[in-house]
């Protein structure tokens, strides 16, 4: 059946077709005993080595190869395109929620136009649209919201009514929809024939091509690849990339040093169909019907629809098996409810004839977004794997980014939410990939509602005060692993349910969220933010602070006991990380980073601390338990606790201490909140972390105090326009553009890291600007929220996306954060922005296609809410992190 | 208050048990395949009893449902003794012979029967030393007797009912020097149990029936519909030949008050019974016995209460009614349940709900297509018919208990109703004999192979 597909769905013909082609292996498909000599051997060394003769590894050994690398070698332990690859169904769409999956998408597309051309490999390319289908208005806000993306990125697409869904596709039921969204552009490739083509090309370029190679693992000595080990011998390489698909995992475990791929395999089934008796044309648009979990394409004059099913087969958990790769078998019954919902959506297929029910798995992540980039542990170890299925619309795009990545040292695109550093060892579970894979499945499908969170893999990494805070009402959420709190829900109060909080309108908790906002400001909340990453550097003598000199673009050379705010810069002056960095003495600093940072951050002062045993780094995130108290009172709690004054003649702000809370002593106390409300956070080793606590509420009690979460800090720091790492801040954004010049040092007397490019953005000003926004004809109970990614206008001209958004609650308003390009009217070209660019505009809003007029502001709001606190006071602007 | 469906789940499966005959060299070669019992109470204790049994000296298989009435006591006698009864009555001369052999001289003994219990089927220790000498001088007897035939199971069955019910009047009748059980068989003696019992040998089923329990053959027709086969007669006042039988055997004098209000003298429901010697001894024998009886037989109003117009015992039987059958292919199963089934269920669901349960948990193969012709539409009918049964069926791994759930939880559209099966289990013990009986039942399934390699033998 297997052999019958790869004709079926391929089509190959490259054998004839491409005389010239390379082949290093015999193509019989002998079943004899003797093993097949193998008339090219390996060599002996290469610069890069590709696991993987999939789209992924041709599409990266093709880009890699444009770039102008030659000593390449692909290794294939089967033949090309003949594992997931070949079973992909083919669609290149480019409706994808994710800003940077679109632009992968986009940029496939565009590549497997030509490559028939360029390469002389049918593959099979149709230009035929895509229909995306929403039976509910919900539905439809999402396709509206990825519209306005698709729209302003200059790819056609609109959003249509039933009616003119019947005209695209005659055969679709339109009585249960909507509306729908139709993208003309989108594609349908044979993904097999892609790959051979991407091959060709490659082969064509230098590299060399090794099929039935196995690789057995890849050796790594002093933290950077050395060579692969393979069942044909030996090749020596500088860069490694596994594309193994879903063997990556498996192949990241199998060497010494295990390099950490989540990714988990799930069956997924779709269906093949003999001819109409009119065949179906070819050019037919494909659909997607996310309602009734599935898609629709047509196939050789029939259809192939598969889907998305509730309820996920995950397999391969314990690795390859052969058990399990035999018993891949069709599963009528588990498909049952998707053939109900393809009948249900066209009707007229019921005298169809079947030909045959597909079970090809792909495998999933545990976020839905795909995995590409270095190792954290491994310099040289590339890894692009875990497609979710979309493998063909990102293959190009993905291929891309990674080849610029192993070429430039970064990809062109800010990829870090497909960065494998997002996650670390605790996401490797084979259990937690089980289960979370279960759940990430159906998502595909599902409604992507703001403020998702997963509920498989939970209470991985808690608080000692985790317990504690659930009693009182707390609603949590998951990052990295450690949960935190979104708020409490007050007692009596429960009709908080999950299905409540799924809306693209006003959600159930405003007014809870509101009431702990206002406690912040007028008297004092506690919330417990552990899941920081907190890092100790030191050494015997300066090396510590030079060596962060070099690293952090502002000046750390500051008196003991200050704690500076500062960017983790790369060379093009961008953000690698922002943090707050304590100098607890002369030769120790304690460091502060957002919480999925912990990997990332490790990796990068790794690579660039020199190799000094005097130079000590230690990862400490769970050896504190930290309380940020915000508000008014909190000095009034913390100086009856401690019997010791702190106000800001005692304490001044961006001051750090160890004092003694309670009978607690040794706590680090740090007049910073992250919210630029008055308070402290307090850094208490974890045996203390109860003990403060409940120090802390009982004391706070005469002041007001309560319990708080995320979602109040993050009301608190959007409204005071504080920009947050990863979400706001990326790669490709650096000081100058956020506002941030005075955490910029340029004349600290020593060389730093992007410091030539922050002169030239100083003199030559900058590209793109964040700029906070003030909705103003927005009706907060009646109409859509802003989430993140929605375009901003400017003078009805597309200039950028917003990066974030929050209700304030001072101002009444929401509040959107974003960056403001400006674009050449004619050329379309990137010009300088000035403050007079910004503020010289009139501005809107496009929350899902409806366009809501906005104020753009340069500063925060502060003076005009808070009380005007002294200028050493306030915390200057711009750094937030969640 | 609602119970959750695994609350419910819980009370129904409390009782389950299940039973299948063990293959030998991958070959089962009987014709019975196992089965499944169940018995959801409504009494406090629960007043019907059942009991399983493979017999070990002669070939077939035992398996009986007994309805307690007056207590529980006779049902459980009954159910304890009964198939002892029949296996020795079965048993050939020179097979009785070796046992009492064995008995005599303190060798170890032939086991007669292998029983199938759940936990909850408990046996009486102490009665067991005075039931064994029951059951020994009825194997002596039968010794005594050797008519040099071979044993018709028709026969056989009658013999041990009636031998049974004899030996428990007896016992009642001489007491026993021991307290607790002078006062257990005086309560066996008059309470009272009505008995269905099935035996099983090859194709030959036959159904011993006493009272109104009920035995029902489930047959698949050709069309693979279900079709029910009544086994058994109730012996009830809704049964004319019973009515007829009881007013033969006693003068026409009484006719008018033999049956009263559909009940025996006014009084008993079944009109076939073990036990219940209120409707067996003359007056004075049970005047005689209860005054020497112990105290507490004695402050029992109902065992002192004489029935009225009570002139000519015996009233009531235990003899049975036999029916023989011989098993077919399409024969697939056979239901005993106690008449707290009956009443709730037409026998015609009975056999469609079994029947569909049991095909959907053996036959559910998976489907690959291959090389035949399918349509998406034809496929599409197909699943959501198998997603059907299986939906229905899927909580329950014991066709007992999947009846049991239809029973007491159907609607008017004939599927189960969480609401009403959670309400009907949550009713409490003083209420839930008001809205539901005791339940019991065997069902038990066939080897259509089997029984057609019989057939062809034949």
């Amino acid at each position: 059946a297997a052999s019958m597909f790869l004709r079926l769905l391929s089509d190959i013909q490259w054998r004839a077709a491409h005389p010239k082609w390379r082949r290093m292996t015999s193509s019989q498909r002998s079943t004899s005993t003797t093993a097949e000599p193998h008339p090219v051997s390996l060599p002996a060394q290469a610069q890069v080595v590709i696991c993987g003769g999939g789209i992924m590894g041709t599409s990266v050994a093709y880009h890699l190869s444009k770039m102008g690398w030659k000593d390449i070698v692909l290794l294939e332990q089967g033949r090309l395109a003949a594992g997931t690859t070949r079973f992909c169904a083919g669609i290149v769409s480019t409706a994808r929620p994710v800003s940077i999956e679109l632009k992968m998408a986009h940029y496939s597309n565009k590549l497997y136009q030509q490559l028939e051309q360029e390469t002389g490999v049918q593959t099979g390319y149709m230009k035929t649209g895509s229909i995306s289908l929403a039976q509910t208005q919900d539905r439809l806000i999402s396709l509206k919201r990825i519209a306005s993306s698709l729209n302003v990125m200059g790819i056609p697409c609109e959003v249509i009514s039933p009616k003119k869904v019947l005209q695209l596709h005659p055969l679709i039921n339109i009585h249960d929809l909507v509306g729908a969204m139709y993208v003309p552009e989108d594609a349908l490739v044979s993904s097999a024939n892609v790959c051979l083509a991407l091959a060709t090309a490659a082969s064509r370029n230098g590299v060399q091509i090794h099929e039935r190679t196995c690789v057995s693992h890849v050796t790594i000595q002093k933290g950077q690849v050395t060579g692969v080990e393979t069942d044909r011998g030996r090749i020596q390489c500088e860069y490694f990339v596994n594309c193994a698909g879903q063997w990556a995992y498996e192949l990241g475990h199998s060497g010494e040093e295990p390099v950490h791929i989540p990714l988990h395999a799930c069956e997924h089934f779709y269906l093949l169909t003999h001819p109409l008796k009119e065949p179906l044309s070819s050019s037919l648009p494909t659909v997607v019907d996310p309602d009734g979990r599935i898609y629709i394409r047509n196939w050789q004059g029939g259809i192939l629809s598969g889907g998305f099913e509730k309820n996920p087969k995950p397999l391969f958990t314990e690795g390859r098996n052969q058990l399990e790769i035999q018993n891949l078998q069709e599963d009528w019954d588990h498909f049952g409810p998707l053939l109900g919902a393809l009948l249900r959506r066209m009707p007229g297929l019921e005298a169809l004839q079947i030909m045959q029910l597909v079970n090809c798995p792909e495998s999933f992540t545990p976020d839905m977004r795909c995995i590409m980039g270095e190792s954290p542990t491994a310099r040289g170890y590339f890894v692009l794997a875990g497609m979710n299925s979309a493998g063909i619309s990102y293959g190009g795009g993905a291929g891309k980014y990674l080849a610029e990545w192993i070429v430039n040292g970064y990809p062109s695109e800010n990829v870090w939410p497909l960065d494998l550093k997002r996650f670390g060892t605790l996401q490797s579970s084979r259990t937690f990939l089980r289960h979370r894979v279960m759940e990430v499945m159906p998502l595909m499908c599902d409604l992507k509602v703001p403020r998702w969170d997963f509920q498989t893999g939970r209470q991985l990494r808690t608080s000692p005060l985790y317990d504690r805070l659930d009693a009182q009402g707390a609603r949590w959420m998951e990052k990295h692993g450690f949960e935190r709190v979104k708020y409490f829900v007050p007692p009596g109060n429960d009709l908080l349910d999950l299905d409540h909080s799924k809306t693209f309108y006003k959600p159930d908790w405003f007014d809870i969220v509101g009431s702990e906002v206002k406690c912040c400001k007028e008297a004092v909340c506690v919330i417990d933010m552990s899941s920081f990453t907190k890092f100790e550097i030191s050494s015997t003598g300066d090396q510590a602070l030079e060596s962060l000199q070099y690293l952090f673009s502002n000046d750390l050379d500051v008196p003991v006991g200050h704690v500076v705010h500062t960017g983790m810069l790369n060379e093009k002056g961008g953000y690698e990380n922002d943090c707050s960095i304590a100098r607890l003495s002369k030769r120790s600093f304690f460091m502060i980073s957002p919480t999925d940072q912990q990997v990332h951050c490790w990796a990068w002062l790794k690579n660039h601390l020199p190799d000094d045993s005097n130079l000590v780094m230690e990862d400490v995130t769970w050896k504190y338990t930290a309380l940020n108290l915000i508000g008014p009172r909190a000095v009034d709690v913390l100086s009856e606790l401690s019997y010791a004054p702190m106000t800001a003649e005692h304490f001044p702000s961006l001051f750090c201490k160890e004092m003694s809370v309670g009978y607690a002593n040794g706590i680090r106390v740090m007049s910073i909140t992250h919210t630029g409300e008055p308070g402290f956070v307090l850094y208490i080793p974890i045996e203390y972390a109860l003990h403060v606590y409940n120090e802390v509420m009982n004391m706070g009690q005469k002041y007001g105090i309560r319990n708080a979460g995320y979602y109040a800090l993050r009301s608190l720091r959007i409204e005071k326009f504080f920009a947050f790492w990863g979400q706001d801040l990326d790669a490709f954004t650096t000081p100058m553009e956020c506002g941030r010049e005075f955490q910029v040092k340029l004349d600290k007397g020593m060389q730093f890291l992007g410091q030539e490019a922050l002169w030239e953005q100083k003199q030559n000003g900058v590209y793109k600007r964040f700029t906070m926004f003030i909705l103003e004809d927005h009706d907060t109970d009646m109409d859509l929220w802003p989430w993140w990614g929605e375009p901003i206008f400017r003078n009805g001209r597309y200039v950028g996306k917003t990066t974030s958004s929050a209700y304030s609650y001072t101002l009444e308003r929401h509040v959107c954060l974003g960056f403001v390009h400006h674009f050449d009217e004619k050329t379309g070209e990137e010009l300088v922005v000035t403050t007079d660019f910004i503020n010289q505009g009139e501005y809107e809003i496009d929350i899902a296609g409806q366009r809501f007029q906005a104020k753009a502001k340069l500063y925060p709001f502060s003076s005009l809410f808070t009380q005007r606190r002294r200028k050493d006071e306030v915390e200057l602007s711009g750094y937030q992190r969640e | 208050f609602y119970l959750t469906p695994s609350q419910v789940n819980s009370i129904l499966k409390a009782n389950e048990y299940s039973f299948k005959v063990p293959e030998f060299d991958g070959k089962n070669v009987s014709s019975v395949l196992g089965f499944d019992s169940n018995q959801l109470p409504a009494n406090a204790p629960i007043e019907d009893r059942r009991s399983a049994a493979t017999c070990l000296q002669t070939r077939g298989m035992l398996l009986g449902v007994f309805d307690g009435h007056a207590g529980c006591a006779c049902a459980q006698a009954v159910s304890e003794r009964l198939f002892y009864y029949i296996a020795v009555s079965l048993l050939p001369h020179e097979t009785l012979l070796e046992i009492e052999n064995a008995v005599e001289s303190g060798r170890a003994l032939l086991p007669i029967l292998q029983w199938h219990k759940h936990p909850n089927d408990y046996f009486s220790k102490e009665a067991s030393k005075l039931y064994f000498n029951s059951l020994r001088t009825y194997w002596q007897e039968l010794i005594d007797l050797n008519s040099g035939e071979t044993t018709d199971v028709r026969e056989a069955l009658i013999n041990a009912f009636k031998r049974l019910d004899n030996d428990i009047s007896l016992e009642a009748q001489v007491g026993d020097p021991n307290s607790f059980l002078n006062y257990l068989v005086l309560r066996v003696a008059f309470s009272g149990a009505t008995a269905c019992v099935a035996h099983v040998d090859g194709v030959d089923l036959h159904i011993a029936n006493t009272g109104d329990s009920r035995a029902m053959l489930g047959v698949q027709e050709e069309d693979g519909s279900w079709s029910a086969v009544n086994l058994s007669y109730d012996h009830n006042a809704q049964n004319e030949h019973e009515v007829e039988r009881v007013k033969m055997e006693h003068p026409k004098s009484e006719e008018k008050n033999l049956v009263k209000q559909d009940r025996l003298l006014g009084l008993l429901m079944p009109f076939r019974a073990f036990g219940d010697v209120k409707f067996k001894w003359s007056i004075e024998l049970q005047k005689r016995v209860v005054e020497s009886g112990p105290d507490q037989l004695n402050d029992n109003e109902y065992t002192k209460f004489i029935p009225p117009n009570y002139h000519t015992p015996p009233y009531l039987t235990a003899e049975p009614e036999v029916i023989h059958h011989k098993l077919r292919p399409q024969d697939k199963f056979l239901v005993l349940a106690t008449d707290g089934l009956w009443e709730t269920m037409h026998r015609q669901d009975v056999a469609r709900i079994v029947g569909e349960y049991l095909t959907g948990v053996h036959h559910q193969q998976p489907i690959a297509v291959g090389g035949y012709k399918v349509t998406l539409g034809q496929m599409h009918g197909l699943l959501t018919e198998r997603r059907a049964r299986i939906s229905s069926v899927f909580e329950d791994q014991n066709a007992a208990t999947h009846l049991i759930r239809h029973a007491v939880g159907n609607n008017e559209f004939g599927t189960v109703d969480h609401e009403r099966l959670s309400k009907m289990l949550s009713l409490p013990e003083e209420l839930a004999r008001m809205y539901r009986d005791d339940i019991t039942i065997i069902v038990v399934q066939f080897n259509s192979h089997v029984i057609g390699a019989y057939q062809n033998e034949e």
